[in-house]
């Protein structure tokens, strides 16, 4: 089910260096046809090794201008169907078209905080160096850890 | 082929010296980063990660997830340990697992603090875990999550403890450098830049090895277009255990595997329908196999036995009924449905409809597109299930990897600890997540707990070998030359003929990989067999594959992005290599539903319950195989009882 890039959609990221599909995709897929000589089509992005894409999806999260969008894998999968969706802050939009023309609409939290929020260590212990070499977490600031160890047959 | 892509004969080489190297961004990757640069504060070391993606969607957790599948809560890591073990066929090293269960729900209270919505049971809506939050279990160790961005919220706390400057991202690393004075050493590491003509050379004193499973080693089910829709995500290429073995790390239970029975052609996710929608599946006649069957988990005393028989035992089952011409096999959405839907409203109705489709969208969204391309509505309509191609992975349920070093206060046999926790049998390589064998079901947040787990060792590492200096077994330019032959091969051949892709003296990456998927899928239990094999196809697996890595040498490369599969592929053909190797060596069917030895078509468990590890030696090129003693750290139960 490979992405492609719809033509009158994408920019090329505003002739940026890389475009942001180019920048997410997992698997090294998208690629910026800066001149044209690839697709015909100069400064935009399309997907050079299509039978290898996973659908994941990340190219068509990120766009910014909407323009990547999946044809499921035409040597399997009847032509017709569209999983489309749209990516918020704190949520994600699904839209699922069938080829029998039902749609069908979801919409999922995604995070509970803003994006860049996190503060990885705000308010969390300073690990103890005493304790580097012992099981547990700097977070669980020495606790003791999960288990009860009668269970531990081999232990003498 | 445009010529603006040509790659030059000699890349430019930029040379790096730190302590620590993260060798991979996924969630292994991401838990070592959190812990250890908050231990590593005012030590002085230098810590560096390098991903070959970009962090925030690379690894197995890119696409998101619907569940974690780790989270103990009140339970205790021995019997997390003692579910492992039985779903491993009882081959697995209780250290390590119990370790992980231990440790594990701090990382995911550290998620759900990240901002990771977790489902909560009614009443407890707004508590957090920490908070003694009751979360909505679809398993006994598994918990529902909104899991669209769980990737990208664990990558913003990992790439924020490394800091912007520690970050190397879209640098492919492809072999592990043994220390002059010690080979048992690692000393650095090479790579290159997927999107500049740069060769990487990283010394360091220590490193982390989390590249991810292997995918794609075999023919997959999918064709032509679909070859890319694989279960496990298709980047995952086999680095962490080709570079290990080529270090000369011991490599664990290589021949392990995973065959998950998934929704057929998506590969969308089955965990959410039987466990929390408790959908059965069925034969073409509507026979619920597992019941019909049931007979068949008595000849495989205690694994079949146990609550919830092993992973294997139940694609055994599912099988049978496949080859003996009852198939399709159909997951039965429609009753399962309309069971959940007895005692509901209809608003409670579509909200279940909701879940059933958020599965799919948080994890598997191809699988969304299947079901609307065929008009597939799961509750009008049951799909059909298909045990897939094999996956060779540490982390889910499969346990092939490289042999560390466990925790010391569990009981554990001394050989099975070494000084420093999840240090390979090369001194100062590490791993976490996929890389680590014999503990499977570590799933996304037992690996990323593993990654934790492995920075303070390695930090601890770091330090002791404060004023250690790698060396380099061989010069720089020979490294560069190694890594670049691919692009030199193309530029000094490309003219002979007049198809750039059908040359005498190259081989794409492609056609390489197509050769190797159908070796193993022909002579090492792929699908064409139905997962069968015997010495004689493995004897004829072994010559083939053996040709195979030989012209791997004469992989081309016409751009970076084929460079990239160039040393891809080179490392699916040596976890091929292994996988086949461990098959052959182990006498027996350990797995029966995942691979069948025809000719030891049984379970030996008095001569086989044993760790089968391996040694690689990179000069010859060959493999040294052998048995290690198992022991149980935990009761269990036994054949006999």
């Amino acid at each position: 089910m490979p992405s492609f890039v719809r033509t009158e959609k994408c920019d090329g990221c505003k002739g940026q260096d890389k475009t942001a599909c180019m920048y997410i995709c997992p698997h090294d897929l998208m690629r910026l046809d800066k001149d044209g000589n690839e697709t015909g089509h100069a400064m935009k992005a399309y997907n050079q090794e299509p039978e290898q894409c996973w659908e994941c999806y990340s190219c068509v999260k990120l766009c910014p201008q909407n323009a990547i969008e999946m044809r499921a894998y035409a040597d399997i999968v009847p032509l017709g169907g569209v999983v489309q969706p749209l990516r918020g802050t704190d949520s994600i939009v699904w839209t699922v078209k069938f080829r029998n023309g039902v749609v069908k609409r979801f919409k999922f939290p995604i995070r509970t905080t803003p994006e860049g929020s996190i503060r990885p260590y705000d308010g969390k212990p300073k690990p103890d160096m005493s304790r580097l070499a012992q099981p547990g977490f700097f977070t669980m600031d020495g606790a003791p850890l999960k288990g009860d160890r009668s269970q531990l047959m081999q232990l003498k | 082929m445009s010529d603006t892509k040509l790659l030059p004969s000699n890349p430019e080489v930029v040379e790096e010296e730190v302590d620590i190297l993260l060798i991979g961004g996924g969630m292994a990757a991401c838990g070592a980063a959190y812990e250890i640069m908050r231990w590593a504060e005012g030590t002085g070391l230098k810590i560096k990660l390098v991903d070959k993606a970009a962090m925030d969607r690379s690894g197995a957790v890119a696409q998101g997830l619907s569940a974690i599948n780790t989270y103990l809560g009140d339970q205790d890591p021995a019997d997390y340990a003692r579910m492992v073990a039985n779903d491993l066929m009882g081959i697995t090293r209780d250290d390590l697992v119990y370790d992980v269960g231990r440790h594990v729900d701090d990382s995911v209270q550290l998620f759900e603090e990240w901002g990771l919505p977790i489902w909560k049971q009614p009443g407890d809506e707004g508590k957090t875990l920490k908070e003694g939050g009751k979360p909505v279990r679809s398993g006994k160790w598994q918990i529902m999550i909104n899991g669209e961005s769980y990737k990208w919220i664990v990558a913003e706390a990992a790439k924020k403890a490394l800091g912007t400057d520690n970050i190397q991202e879209r640098v492919f690393i492809v072999k592990l450098i043994n220390d002059k004075n010690d080979p048992s050493r690692v000393a650095g590491a090479i790579g290159f830049s997927v999107r500049e003509a740069k060769v990487y050379v990283y010394k360091f004193k220590a490193c982390l090895l989390v590249a991810g499973g292997a995918v794609n080693i075999f023919r997959p089910r999918s064709v032509g277009e679909g070859t890319g829709r694989a279960w496990y995500p298709v980047w995952n290429a086999g680095s962490t255990y080709a570079m290990a073995a080529e270090a000369g790390a011991e490599m664990t239970m290589m021949e392990n595997r995973f065959v998950p029975a998934r929704f057929k052609d998506g590969y969308g996710p089955v965990g959410a329908w039987f466990l929390l929608f408790k959908a059965k599946a069925t034969n073409a006649f509507g026979e619920v196999y597992m019941d019909t069957n049931k007979e068949m988990l008595k000849d495989y005393p205690p694994y079949g036995l146990a609550a919830v028989p092993a992973t294997c035992l139940r694609n055994h089952l599912m099988m049978k009924e496949m080859k003996e011409g009852r198939g399709p096999i159909y997951m039965d959405t429609p009753a399962a449905m309309a069971k959940l839907a007895e005692n509901m409203t209809p608003k409670e109705v579509k909200h279940l409809e909701a879940e059933a489709w958020e599965d799919f969208l948080d994890m598997c969204i191809g699988q969304a597109g299947v079901w609307a391309g065929e008009n597939i509505e799961p509750e009008k309509k049951p799909s059909e299930l298909m045990p897939t191609e094999p996956y060779l992975l540490g982390s889910h349920s499969g346990c092939c990897g490289i042999w560390v070093s466990g925790p010391e206060d569990l009981g554990a046999p001394a050989d099975w600890h070494w000084g420093y926790r999840s240090m390979t049998t090369i001194k100062g390589l590490f791993t976490a997540g996929d890389g680590v064998g014999a503990s499977g079901h570590k799933f996304s947040s037992g690996s990323h707990t593993e990654g934790r787990i492995a920075a303070k060792a390695m930090l601890k590492f770091a330090l002791d070998n404060k004023d250690w200096k790698p060396e380099f077994e061989a010069s720089t330019q020979e490294l560069v030359d190694e890594i670049w032959r691919p692009a030199r091969t193309f530029l000094e051949n490309k003219d002979y003929s007049t198809a750039v892709d059908v040359n005498p003296n190259y081989i794409t990456p492609k056609m390489l990989q197509f050769r190797l998927q159908k070796i193993m899928d022909e002579y090492v239990a792929g699908v064409a067999t139905w997962y069968q094999t015997n010495a004689k196809m493995l004897e004829i697996a072994e010559e083939k594959l053996g040709m195979l890595k030989e012209d791997a040498m004469k992989m081309r490369a016409k751009d970076l992005h084929e460079l990239l599969r160039a040393w891809e592929n080179y490392h699916r053909v040596l976890t091929a290599e292994a996988h086949m190797k461990h098959i052959q060596f182990r006498k027996e069917s350990r797995y029966p539903g995942f691979y069948y030895r025809m000719d030891h078509n049984f379970i030996d468990e008095e001569n086989w319950k044993c760790f089968v590890n391996s040694t690689y030696d990179r000069k010859t090129k060959t493999w040294n195989v052998f048995k290690r003693p198992h022991v149980d750290l935990v009761s269990k139960p036994t054949a006999g009882h």
